[in-house]
Formats: C-alpha cells, structure tokens, sequence
C-alpha cells in the first residue's frame, strides 16, 4: 500500500470545491435565456381533472407557456415505465396502471402535476400558477395498505383490480408448512415497515435546452445514473433520440436511491424547452420533494420462525404487503420482491422459507429504492423474530444467533442467494467486545438502581448488493443489465484520465477511484482524474446505487487498467529493449526486473502517441476501455448492537453506546467506508426513532416539511464505535464488498431490539417515538 | 424592485431586487454566490447560513433589503487566498461532509458555534448547537469531529494573531 494506495485513508480529492462553495450543482447553473417552471399539483389524492383553464395565467407577467397533459398526450410523449417485470402467482404478469408525466384525466395523489407555467422568472412562474384554474371532481382516496385492499376500496387503475399489482411467492410453501407442523416452538410477529422520505439535501432539478437547428437536446439533471436517463427519456418516453440527447449530472447533492428514477419533472422541462424554444430550468423545492419524490420502505409483514427443540431455526414464514402507491416507479417492483425475500435466510441457516409478496397501489406518492430498498425490511424481519425468539425461548440472544449462523460457504439459501464467503462470528465477536456485552448486567443493574430502564440490542445483517450479474437479473425480470463501463486514458504526458459509468454523488469515487490508479502505476492522485456524469464525455454506464461502484465500476476501471498496462509494457519493452515479461512497474516508471534500465510513464505514453517508434503492428494511442459484468452479488455482513437507557417518566430514548462491525471486504478507503457506514447508521436510527410518514385517511401528507417530518439531527444521534472484519469477496479481483447501504440496513433493528429489551414489551412500533414508547411501558 | 446596497466577502455590492427576495437569492442569482445553498422551504436544514455582521443567520429567513448596509460573509468569503479557513481544512482532513449541500451553511454555523463558545467545547454542545444544520449523509459522526478540530486549530491560529 503506499501513501495514495489502496487501503490509505486518503484525504477527498473533491472536498476543496464543496469546502470552499465551488460545487456545480444543477441550480448553480445559468443558460443564456433561461426560463423557469413552476409545477401544479394536484390537491387531492384521487380526483378527475373536469377542465383546466390556463387563459388568465397565459396574461401574467412574463409568462412563456402553460401546458397540460393533455398536451403531453398529443404530442405522443411516453408514460413513464416500471422496469422490472415481476409475475404474480398466477402466472400473470404485473398490473401496471397508465402514468403520464402530467395527468390529462386523473390525479391519483396529492402533488400529482397536472400542468406547468414557464416564465421568465421563477416568481413570476409561481406567481402565474396561482392564476391556472384547475377544476377537479373528487374521488374516494385509499391512503394506505388496509383502506386499498378492503372490499369496497377506491379502485386506483382499471389495469389492477382489487389495486393489487402483483402477488408473488417464492421458497418452497410445502416443506415450509411441514418445519412448522414439526416444530418445536413457532415464533411469530407483526411488523409495520414505517415509509420514509429519502430526502437528499439538494431538492431535484433540471435544465433543459434544445438546439432547434442541432434537434438536440441537453438535459442537466440531479441523477445518480445519466446514461440510465438517457436511455429510457429516448427509448420509452418519445422525447430526443438517444444520440440528439446529452444528460449532465454534475455534482449531485446525495442520493440515497431516490435520484435513480427519472421523474415527470425532467421529462416536463426537456419537452418544454422544445414547445417554448427556450431553456427551462426547474428546481423543486422541499414540499415537492416531500411530495413527489419517490418514497422507501412501507410493509405490513406477518412473520413467523420455527425452531426444533434445539432452538434450530426449521423454517420462516413471511407475507408481506408492499405499498407501491399511486403508480409503478422505475424499479419499485423489484424492491418488496427480488431484493427482500431474497435476503429473509439473514446470516442463518434455514432450510426452509416462504415468503409471499402482495404489492399494491394506494393514492399516495409511489414509493421505490431507498438505500437498502427491501434489505432492510428483510433484516428488520429476521432479527426482530431472532431477538423476540430469544425472550420467547429464554436463551441468550447473541447465543441464539451463533448457534444457527452460516459457518460454511458458499452456501445456497433457499432463497436464490448463494452467499459467498463471511465470518458471521468474526463480526458479532467483535461487536460483542466492543460494546462489553458481558458487563451489561451489571449495566442494567445500576441504571435500574437510578431509576432507569437500560436494554441491549442485537442486529446481524446480512445483505446481497454490488448489483448484479446481468443475467441473473435479467432471468428474475430485470429490464437492464447490471455491469458497469470504464476507460482509461493515458494522455501524451502520461496524466489520466479515468472515465466511468458509475456516479458519486458523495461517495468520493474521485478520490478513491483514483487510489486503485496510483496503486498500480505507483503515481500520486492527483496525476488522475476522474470524469463521470456526462453521456457526451463517458461511454453507455448503469451509475450508481444498490452499493456497486466498487465491486462493479471500480472493477471495470481495474480491467481498463490491465488492458493498458499490458499496452505500456510493450511500448516501454521496445524501448528498452528487453522482453515485456521482465517488465515492472514501480513509482510510475517501468523497469527491467534486475537491471537499472527504466522508462518513465510520460515517455511510454509521449512514445504512445509519437507513434515514431512503436513495436511492429501495433496501434498508436495508449487508452482502453472495459465492460465489468459481475459474477455474483456481494454480501456484506456485520453485527450491530446497541445500548440505550429510556426515562419511563417520559418515554424518551437515550443512547449509551452504538457499536458496528462491518465485513466488508477489502478496503479501498477506510476513512471514506467509515463515513458509509455512518451515514447509513444514522438512516436506519432514523427509521427507527424518528422517521415516519403520515397519509390521513383522505390522503393529505400530513408530513411535507422538515417541521413536519424528523430528520435526525446531530442531537439525536451518538458518536458510533466502528470495526472491521476481513473475509475478501471472492467474486471480484480487488476482493471488495459495498458499504454503501449497511448501515441503513442492520441499523433500525438494533435499536429497536434494545429499546423492548429495556422496556420489556416486545410490542413497540417504528418510529419509536417517546410517545409510543411510553405507552409501550405505561399501556 | 429596491436597490439594495450591502457588503459581501467584503466588497461593496449593490442589486436591483424585487421587494420580496430573500438574500440567499440575492447572492444567488445577482451575485452568482451560489455556494450557499437552499435545502427547504422552511428554515430548518441551515444549508443557506451566512454571517450577517458576524453572526451566523439563516439567509433564507431575511429579505435582501433587511440587509441593507450589513456586512455578509459567506461560504466563498471565508479562505485567505489559497488558504483554507481553520474549519474549512478541519472539515476536510475528518471527512466532515460527503455530498457537499449542506456542508456550507455547515461551516459557517460551526465557525460562528467555536466563536460563541470561545473555544470551549465539547461533543454534546457541538450537537446540541447544530440541531439547525441537516446532513442526510453523514450521520453527523465526522461533522461534529471538525468542528471540535477546528476549536483547536481556531485557538492556536488566534493565540498566533
């Protein structure tokens, strides 16, 4: 490892443009005569739209345009798409109801766009809207998973009777049902997955601009995968050829899932700058975040485990239904499905497991990946049955853990996984010791002496991410591929450029992508750069999330990087002289192993593009590029425990101690993975303590602010005790897992084991708030 | 529309503004000071935090014409050429911000916290002072380590004045 190298804490390339307020963010971007749009939204959650009249807004000042749906419709641009097929049961496929980017008939949930102002200012585009009158018949709304599937209920789309999409299985339901004839003892629950509002700090925004002579659009938009933009505004949504389409993602202000999807609003602006031949720019402000972005999680999850008289788990069984909301996001049908019940085995052995999925629709705002997306209701599922099976059991939950833990891989779950490696004990002895698990008792025993309830969580995660061999994606539905593109260009002067499809957003891959450069070639960082963002600079890439910009794109970079050292020692071999076998290279100069003879990088490279000197047959240029497929996803794993003290007078939550251990692998950056893994912690504290959203029963989203809706604050978080465990992913060359969405997936379980274990009732809801918590203690 | 005079990073400015701007889009969109960010609507998350005179206030919540003849530091302000500002260098070596958003308005709440203190913090108080300041990305973990960082570093600087 040198200094810049793979596994150096190497301080952020990128940090001293965001330190010193020179990020570019999409709003931080001026076009020469930019107009701005202002979006109306629907106020009801489920109405038909009688007529929209647009005629006094059209003479306010300085007012471009007002469009509507209906012309959306008439100029034949595309609704948008669900692009993970998933089949029911039954047989039959999903049931996907129509959803255009503005309604021209039906609203289904509150902040729904019907039509949008552009004007010259973005005051007076607010201001225009307030003058667009939208005349609506009210319908009967279905907030939530109970008021969809009653008898009687709203129906949402003509497409989904009983507002069911899809009612899925997967495991074998037979030997399931026979674990629980036979078992020893059943542990069951009832667990509501409380939905979430992902909720990056930079609110979506877009820029449009066509080139009327060119037919050519650019699109500068908040996105964690441009060429993934790219692709489905041209191929599905009618709006610019994919060649006459540039997307830009500049810097892009967090993610967490919510910035994969492409959103009626961009679809609106690059359609509208070609109705008004002008630039449009829109830039969403909190409340629309809050009511049109996608949202995470929301399940209502019957779960129940079977142990023998052992106390070994025979069999799980789960149904879970899924709130999809009012329309099929991107890749929302894969979320409740492929990545949670896949992961339902958590880091046990199970032989035998059920689960049965019903997503359905309901007049809210369609809900999606949010870091972890289904692997963390699965973890949740697992490791609250684990703990209450534990109290019901009488046995020492960590005890309980160990004595049903994977110890042997690969190991095939019933549940398609096929885990790789891991050492499950390796990660919950070290959380044990990190947070004295043994000194507990006497823990307890002195909060309880000054009147305080003090309990003790555990939380094993398991999660399957670094997303995905393409084919197997494509066999369970997938409508994309799942590798990831790189190039590497080593300019005349020996500089390079890296050039990759996967997207930082605030992980810092310009800084750790270019650790893996120096580490082979010996260079400093900062003779590296890294290009990512552009599809006009990079080629076709799948971008970021699902935890893969490691396992995926930095492995792509790593076979670019093959591809042209190979190159380069030939040059530098003819140069030399000698045989490229003999070739090392070292401090950026190629050597001839046992001899002083050397040749500098920017040599190679200026001999690369001199050309006046080359071996025979061989092609000037020294830039290569590579298509990484995965073999296999990765699997993080660690134990998460955590310590807190609740005031029963008040119901209030404390923490004393929260401890992580984290397998993830190699380590790239250890400082970076560490500010992973502590922004994930804080989603997964957040679920579980603050986070909620609340629909009233006619659909109103009662929490659309950050008055409204907790965010955790510093306040409300503890500092974090981390470690690591080491077993190397075997399924890529750097041996690298991601560590992207841990956190937010071993988390939330944690917390709440500890706090029913300190309250002693198992029966405690996310948000834990103290409201709920005292009532939990109090009845 | 009012013309608004009003010091920025230390220079004299002067804009034609509507009555109701706010000063975060003052510096926005007339002085293409897009450091300081927006991140909501309702003076919660601190992305827009600027000094006025010296003291940290949330530029969403004044107009352009309460600023009128005020001094206005704001994220672009704050280094000495090339040289970072204390908490800016601290926020870097910890690895205090990821996506970068909130990590202006960040910077100029936590200088103003170490002045307001005198140097004197600890943890507890660095997060009960931030409670206006909204990361989703960091867990705070790393924020609260530079800003303690740079109480030291502010101190020594200032001893050397």
């Amino acid at each position: 490892m040198g200094v810049e190298g793979i596994g150096a804490s190497v301080v952020r390339k990128e940090d001293r443009r965001f330190i010193t307020g020179k990020g570019r963010y999409v709003d931080d971007i001026k076009l020469v005569g930019l107009t701005h749009a202002h979006f109306i939204r629907s106020p009801h959650a489920h109405a038909k739209i009688k007529s929209i009249d647009t005629s006094e807004a059209m003479k306010m000042p300085g007012v471009v345009g007002v469009l509507t749906g209906q012309q959306l419709v008439d100029d034949k641009i595309g609704n948008l798409i669900c692009g993970w097929a998933i089949t029911s049961k039954d047989g039959t496929g999903m049931k996907m109801g129509a959803w255009p980017a503005m309604a021209p008939e039906t609203v289904r949930f509150v902040g729904q766009a019907v039509a949008v102002v552009i004007a010259e200012t973005k005051n007076q585009a607010r201001d225009a809207a307030e003058a667009v009158v939208v005349n609506y018949e009210e319908l009967p709304a279905a907030a939530d998973i109970s008021a969809s599937i009653k008898a009687g209920a709203p129906q949402l789309h003509p497409e989904a009777p009983g507002n069911v999409i899809y009612d899925w299985t997967i495991g074998d339901e037979g030997a399931t049902d026979a674990a629980f004839k036979s078992a020893a003892n059943v542990v069951s629950l009832d667990i509501t997955n409380n939905r979430l509002v992902p909720n990056a700090m930079e609110p979506r925004a877009a820029i449009a601009e066509y080139n009327e002579p060119e037919e050519h659009f650019t699109l500068y938009t908040t996105s964690q995968n441009p060429h993934v933009a790219r692709l489905v505004l041209s191929a599905f949504y009618n709006i610019a050829q994919e060649h006459k389409l540039r997307v830009v993602a500049p810097d892009v202000g967090g993610g967490f899932g919510s910035k994969i999807f492409i959103y009626p609003e961009e679809m609106v602006a690059l359609w509208a700058s070609k109705k008004v031949g002008r630039p449009v720019k829109w830039t969403g402000d909190r409340t629309e975040a809050f009511l049109t972005d996608a949202h995470g999680r929301d399940h209502l999850t019957k779960a129940e485990m079977a142990f023998d008289k052992d106390n070994k788990v025979t069999g799980l069984r789960v149904k879970t239904y899924a709130n999809l909301g009012a329309y099929m996001s991107l890749f929302s049908s894969s979320v409740p499905t492929y990545l949670y019940a896949t992961l339902l085995s958590g880091q046990y052995n199970i032989p035998n497991i059920f689960a049965e999925v019903i997503s359905v629709y309901t007049n809210t705002v369609p809900v999606d990946a949010y870091r972890g997306a289904g692997r963390p209701e699965a973890s949740f599922v697992v490791e609250r049955l684990m703990e209450t099976a534990a109290r019901q059991l009488k046995v020492d939950p960590a005890e309980l853990r160990r004595k049903n833990f994977i110890t042997q891989f690969p190991h095939q779950t019933p549940v398609i996984m096929a885990y790789d490696i891991g050492d499950f004990n390796a990660s919950l002895d070290a959380a044990m010791k990190a947070i004295d698990y043994a000194g507990f008792p006497v823990r307890k025993a002195t909060a309880k002496s000054e009147g305080k309830l003090r309990g003790i969580g555990i939380s094993c995660y398991i999660e399957a991410c670094g997303i995905a061999p393409s084919k197997a994606v494509g066999s369970l539905g997938a409508g994309v591929g799942l590798w990831e593109s790189a190039e590497v260009r080593v300019n005349p002067v020996g500089t390079i450029e890296v050039l990759t499809g996967s997207h930082s957003h605030g992980q810092g891959h310009e800084t750790t992508f270019c650790q893996l450069i120096a580490d082979r070639l010996g260079i400093p960082i900062s003779q590296v750069q890294i290009v990512h963002g552009d599809t006009d600079k990079v080629q076709f890439g799948m971008g970021t999330y699902g935890s893969r910009s490691a396992a995926v794109g930095l492995t792509a970079i790593l076979k670019a990087m093959e591809k042209v050292e190979a190159k380069a020692k030939k040059i530098a071999a003819h140069q030399l002289e000698a045989s490229e076998n003999d070739i090392v290279i070292e401090n950026g100069e190629f050597k001839v192993t046992g001899t002083d003879k050397s040749i500098a990088l920017p040599m190679v490279a200026l001999a690369a593009y001199t050309a006046h000197n080359l071996p025979d047959g061989m092609e000037p240029g020294l830039k290569e590029g590579a298509f990484y497929d995965p073999t296999n996803f990765t699997f993080p794993a660690g134990a998460y425990i955590c310590e807190m003290e609740v005031d029963s007078a008040t119901g209030k939550s404390s923490f004393v101690n929260f401890v992580a251990a984290d397998d993830f692998g190699r380590l790239i950056n250890p400082m970076i993975v560490e500010g992973q893994v502590h922004g994930g912690l804080a989603q997964g504290i957040g679920q579980a303590l603050l986070e909620g959203v609340v629909y009233d029963s006619s659909g109103q989203l009662v929490t659309a602010s950050f008055m409204d809706y907790t965010m955790p604050r510093a306040d409300d978080l503890p500092s974090f005790k981390l470690s690591h465990t080491t077993t190397l992913c075997p399924g890529n060359p750097l041996g690298v897992k991601g560590c992207g969405e841990a956190g937010a997936i071993g988390a939330s379980a944690a917390v709440i084991n500890a706090i029913t274990d300190a309250i002693g009732n198992n029966k405690l809801e996310m948000p834990a708030t103290p409201d709920r918590v005292w009532h939990a203690i109090h009845g | 529309m009012s013309t608004v005079k009003l010091t920025v990073n230390g220079k004299a400015v002067s804009a034609e503004v509507e009555d109701r701007t706010l000063l975060v889009h003052l510096l926005r969109e007339n002085l293409n000071l897009t450091g300081t960010h927006v991140g909501c609507d309702t003076s919660q998350c601190g992305a827009c935090v600027v000094h006025i005179d010296g003291r940290a206030v949330k530029s969403c919540t004044v107009l352009a014409g309460q600023a009128a003849g005020s001094s206005v530091t704001t994220i672009e302000g704050i280094a000495k050429g090339d040289e970072l500002h204390p908490m800016q260098a601290a926020f870097r070596d910890n690895h205090g911000l990821q996506c970068g958003y909130c990590t202006p308005g960040m910077i100029m709440s936590a200088i103003d916290i170490v002045h307001r203190h005198s140097g004197k913090l600890d943890e507890e108080t660095v997060r009960h002072e931030l409670e206006g300041n909204i990361c989703r990305c960091t867990g705070y973990h790393n924020i609260v380590k530079s800003v303690l960082d740079a109480a030291g570093r502010m101190k020594i600087a200032q001893a050397a004045e």
